[in-house]
């Protein structure tokens, strides 16, 4: 026992360390079933990896795989997945004040912050996430504030931040809800948050029209921030599960003309057509949360009925304050996909609809030539509870190996 | 308009007295892949039950039918015995208060209500048989109780008697480790924990004595004192102690207290019980553990890994699982056993977490926690294998009767969440 013991940690140091990475060029992954998420899957597929990039896709017997090439094999072979929404690598799996950063408290409207600034790339749950197929991950501040910050798009592998980022600043995390209240004296109701929130919109628009017209103006990181929400060049990612906070978070977007993304949505069953009318995604509560807070109401089969009604819908981990510290989007979307959305819905939602509702679909969410070499293999279904992951690559490079 | 409606409740309640009273009449279901627990599966399998027990089980023609028996055909279903969770807090239950660290006077009992949602989103996930405890917060935070969770206008009609002569139908719980530190200091460090345990443990080896000295003879008795009573059921062996602990030394020092008094112990979450398996099976304690989706959240959970299951096989330890709702949401309980497997533990033993471990871990392995003739006739109907994804549970039936059925809305919502059904999640678990 003693030396299994200490073989066993040994083992896991290794799989759970971020410095664990082969650099291998040019690879060959060959699958019994391949999801490119491109078109159907692929019998019998081949996906050859050069230099960070996909080669080349297709079937065994159209692509032949060249000398020099390492080989790897699975029964199913992936994209890398996406998690949509998370706060891993600001929020770390210690849970003490030293890792925990992704809510400030000092103020309630801050989009200055930025997550490049405090995101952790050596986080043990960034590579936890890693070995569990999620290869990129939409990370920042939390929910818990009006405007808690800005997130950033990265890669689950790499020791800096700027080593594996994809986008440095991608989306603004607001909240609606009773949720702001307990992490701030003010604002202490629903109304006031959004009636400081309009404010401040009111604030960045003047600013983004002097900024606009090249007029003198002393910099505002604040009023910066929201000018480029209100210039779409960044979204808006509101958290907002009761049906009253979702339908505010639409008469807010409409006011002000910006881009946005609902998050959570634990009733949005209740207002499918107010959401689908206003084209607007939903990166969805992970379906296993807890039923307790604003989410009480929450229900395994949401993920499917937006699905239903053609909204583009994603996965994600989400928040969690204690253990255990993160989900698995993966795990999410299995539990989706056995409550109505089924196998294709789930997948393509953790692939191809993630990567479109974050606008990274030009690199990754489909096995495509060109694209980066983000490539998962499993010794089953991807969503039943007993597979295992095999190995992960990430940008060409095997970064997690379990065969 | 009055009396009508009169009427519609008169009815109601009658239709529910029926459902209840159902059992009477043999009930045969047919056809199922059938895992009985304590035997090998039976692929075209028969289950009887009568009088809320279970009649007869085994392969089609090998079971004699009743006549005039209710008969449901089951093919392509999976039929196990309903599961058994050694540690939750569903039923909106309290424990000890911060006026002590030790209160084994104090039974949730006497808090639960029975008319919790929580109770019908257990057996949505297919648990039958329950172990509720109060906190971790404090060394001793009182009574554990077990219950079926089926309706009931009382706690008393869903409890599950382990010894009807001395009235246990729980355990005591305990903790170490960080979660019933205080911050007034007492107890601040480890140390004084075990300390206050053994303490409070020799007091009542005296208090124990005390009454053998008395003879039965009542001028000699000591003065009753509920918080002794129950310690003296401990130190008896009537009375199970279920230890929430995570560290490996921890669980260690967990051992040797149940040693130095010679109580029974069920160690719960043992976290990191990999660490030290040999030693927990070497002492015989039983192991109850948890499965989660990362380690973290709390600095004595960084090493909770789900190879957990597979090293307490592994060292030969009797291992059960539980949710400890909510920290897993009873719906999800067979997905705890299934991450098991993934990660090495057998198909076969962690089924036995499941069910029949739980059971021993709870004295009530003669009632619950496999299908044989004799026992009470708890049972889950799943629509394929236990361990897939895609699987739910279709059924769940408490001695004879159906307490949830996912083909009917009013049941199903509990299963899926939805509007307004979990009114009153209160979360009093307490940790910090």
């Amino acid at each position: 026992m003693k030396y299994s013991a200490a073989s066993l940690m040994t083992a896991i140091v290794v799989a759970f360390s971020g410095i664990f990475s082969v650099s291998e060029a040019q690879i060959a992954v060959k699958g019994e079933t391949v999801y490119t998420m491109n078109g159907s899957a692929i019998t019998n597929g081949v996906v050859l990896i050069n230099d960070g990039k996909i080669e080349a896709v297709g079937a065994a017997s159209d692509i032949s795989i060249p000398n020099g090439y390492d080989v790897h094999e699975a029964k199913v072979v992936t994209p890398g997945l996406i998690d949509a929404h998370t706060v891993v690598g600001l929020a770390g799996y210690y849970n003490q004040n030293h890792d925990q950063d992704q809510l400030e408290t000092s103020n309630a409207i801050q989009p200055e912050l930025r997550a490049i600034d405090s995101y952790n790339a050596r986080e043990f749950l960034v590579n936890y996430l890693n070995n569990k197929g999620i290869t990129t991950i939409h990370t920042g501040h939390g929910p818990g504030a009006v405007i808690s910050g800005q997130t950033l798009i990265t890669k689950t592998a790499g020791e800096t931040v700027e080593e594996s980022l994809i986008e440095p600043s991608k989306m603004l995390a607001m909240t609606l809800g009773s949720g702001i209240r307990r992490n701030f004296d003010s604002p202490g109701t629903r109304s006031k948050a959004v009636a400081v929130l309009r404010q401040e919109l009111i604030k960045a628009k003047e600013y983004a029209e002097k900024r606009a017209s090249g007029e003198d103006q002393s910099r505002n990181l604040k009023s910066e921030a929201l000018a480029d929400l209100l210039d779409r060049e960044i979204t808006a990612l509101v958290t907002a599960h009761t049906a009253h906070d979702i339908v505010t978070a639409l008469r807010i977007q409409e006011e002000f003309g910006f881009d946005m993304v609902l998050d959570g949505a634990a009733e949005a069953y209740l207002v499918i057509d107010e959401i689908e009318e206003a084209g607007v995604p939903v990166i969805i509560h992970p379906p296993m949360i807890r039923p307790s807070g604003d989410a009480k109401n929450a229900n395994m089969e949401t993920a499917a009925k937006l699905a239903e009604a053609g909204i583009p819908i994603a996965f994600q981990s989400g928040y969690e304050g204690y253990v255990p510290k993160s989900r698995i989007a993966r795990y999410e979307a299995a539990i989706a996909a056995a409550n109505g959305l089924g196998f294709d819905g789930a997948m393509h939602a953790l692939t191809m609809g993630a990567a479109e509702i974050l606008g990274i679909a030009n690199r990754v969410g489909s096995l495509e030539e060109g694209k980066d070499a983000d490539v998962v293999l499993f010794d089953g279904d991807p969503f039943e509870y007993v597979t295992n992951v095999q190995a992960v690559i990430v940008n060409g490079k095997v970064t997690f190996a379990n065969e | 308009m009055k009396r009508l409606l009169q009427l519609c409740i008169a009815l109601m309640v009658l239709a529910g007295t029926t459902h209840l009273q159902a059992q009477e009449q043999a009930h045969v279901f047919e056809g199922a892949q059938i895992i009985p627990i304590t035997g090998e599966p039976i692929e075209n399998g028969v289950l009887v039950v009568q009088g809320g027990r279970i009649v007869a089980v085994g392969e089609a023609g090998d079971v004699r039918i009743p006549r005039n028996a209710v008969r449901i055909d089951a093919t392509g279903k999976v039929m196990m015995p309903g599961l058994v969770d050694t540690h939750s807090h569903i039923g909106e239950g309290d424990g000890g208060d911060g006026s002590s660290s030790l209160h084994p006077d104090v039974r949730i009992m006497d808090t639960i209500d029975p008319r919790s949602g929580t109770f019908r989103k257990a057996v949505s996930g297919g648990i039958t048989a329950v172990n509720i405890m109060p906190g971790s917060g404090l060394l001793m935070s009182g009574q554990t109780v077990y219950v079926k969770p089926k309706p009931a206008d009382t706690i008393e009609e869903m409890l599950i008697m382990v010894d009807e002569e001395n009235n246990i139908y729980g355990g005591l719980k305990m903790a170490n480790g960080t979660n019933p530190l205080r911050s007034n200091g007492s107890p601040g460090t480890r140390a004084k924990s075990a300390a206050l345990v053994r303490e409070m443990f020799v007091e009542a080896q005296e208090y124990k004595q005390k009454i053998e000295d008395a003879e039965g003879d009542p001028e000699k008795m000591p003065s009753r004192d509920l918080k002794m009573e129950t310690l003296v059921e401990v130190l008896e062996g009537k009375r199970i102690v279920h230890n929430h602990t995570h560290r490996h030394d921890d669980i260690l020092t967990a051992i040797r207290l149940s040693k130095e008094f010679g109580y029974r112990l069920v160690l719960q979450h043992v976290s990191e019980g990999w660490r030290v398996a040999d030693e927990i099976a070497e002492a015989g304690a039983q192991a109850s553990i948890i499965a989660l989706d990362s380690p973290g959240g709390k600095l004595e959970a960084i090493n909770l890994l789900n190879i957990n299951g597979r090293e307490l096989e592994e060292a030969g330890v009797d291992v059960a699982f539980h949710t400890d709702d909510p920290i897993v949401d009873s719906r999800f309980y067979l997905r705890s056993a299934a991450l098991g497997v993934q990660q090495g533990m057998s198909r076969q033993r962690a089924l036995e977490a499941l069910t029949i471990a739980g059971a021993r871990m709870m004295d009530i392995e003669d009632r619950v926690g496999s299908l044989e003739p004799g026992k009470d006739a708890d049972f889950i109907i799943l629509s394929g294998d236990p361990f897939s994804v895609y699987t739910h549970v279709e059924q769940t039936w408490i001695e004879g009767n159906k307490v949830f059925d996912r083909s009917n809305p009013e049941d199903k919502k509990y299963a899926t969440g939805g509007y307004e059904i979990f009114r009153a999640a209160s979360h009093n678990h307490v940790h910090e």
